[in-house]
């Protein structure tokens, strides 16, 4: 893992990994929706409206397991003052909460016609939209202070307490009473789920996590050429006895 | 093709929770595509 601290051997490390990751997402996210939208079958009892599980699972997927990466970023950042666990903490927060918000608003979606009612307080969507204010609130916490490494400290910290949310999150169907229906694919035993639509669901999973990883990629990768130009940037003003060493081309 | 554009009737929840996911997705792929962009050209270098 260390390894990959350098920013010039992420670099490397990225751009041999992002032709795959950008290709899978298109081929990922083409044969997913043609499943999802037209070749799967409509549910005997929710008809077409299951169509929107398709996206609406992958986004509650991954809104959680962008935030378990959340938590390890920022832990490795507070515990080793890790840079590239700090520079990807702050890249994958806000991609955390689209996915958040997506999985709330998709989620209403299906439930104004499935249970009639766009929202419920009960803990399943309680602690999900805590989850969105979690992350929302570690992007303006990271962003809070003049200096950044108090930000990303702050942040981190954050990040870490909230990540108690998380088994609440997924135990929220077992613990209370609730209109949200429990896990119907990671069980232990098989799932409860036909194969007609388990296989375009974990199609579109796969292709929301390959589009996470190919954007975390770009974003970390800007987030470093950034800091490279501000760094270069300080020593210029800092005079020319000081000047920033010619960069091999 | 109308049927299937009528989504037996629930077109208004399952054509905007797709509208929604692309709207998102593509916004936020398309904020990060820029930011990298701007700032590779502030930093040209291989960036030792």
């Amino acid at each position: 893992m260390q390894r990959f601290a350098n920013p010039l051997r992420f670099k490397r490390l990225s751009g041999a990994l992002l032709p795959w990751t950008s290709a899978a997402t298109v081929l990922l996210f083409a044969a997913g929706l043609w499943m999802a939208l037209a070749a799967s079958p409509a549910d005997y009892q929710q008809g077409e409206t299951v169509r929107i599980m398709y996206v609406h699972v992958p986004a509650a997927w991954m809104a959680m397991f962008v935030y378990a990466n959340l938590t390890i970023a920022s832990a490795v950042a507070l515990v080793w003052r890790h840079r590239l666990a700090e520079v990807a903490a702050r890249a994958m927060a806000p991609m955390g909460a689209c996915f958040t918000a997506l999985c709330l608003a998709t989620g209403s979606l299906w439930g104004k016609p499935m249970w009639g009612t766009w929202w419920v307080w009960d803990a399943r969507l309680t602690s999900v939209l805590l989850l969105f204010f979690i992350y929302l609130g570690y992007v303006a916490l990271a962003n809070a202070f003049e200096d950044e490494a108090r930000g990303n400290r702050a942040a981190s910290v954050l990040a870490v307490v909230g990540a108690i949310n998380l088994p609440v999150i997924k135990f929220s169907v077992d613990w209370w009473n609730t209109l949200h229906q429990p896990a119907s694919v990671s069980r232990l035993d098989a799932p409860a789920i036909h194969a007609d639509m388990l296989i375009p669901l974990l199609t579109m999973a796969a292709a929301f996590t390959a589009y996470f990883a190919t954007v975390l990629l770009w974003r970390i990768e800007a987030a470093l050429a950034a800091n490279r130009a501000a760094a270069r940037r300080m020593l210029a003003e800092a005079g020319p006895s000081a000047a920033a060493p010619r960069v091999r081309r | 093709m109308s049927e299937y554009l009528a989504m037996g009737g629930y077109a208004a929840f399952v054509w905007p929770a797709y509208g929604l996911t692309v709207l998102v997705l593509a916004a936020l792929a398309g904020v990060s595509w820029r930011a990298r962009t701007a700032a590779r050209r502030d930093d040209p270098g291989d960036g030792a």
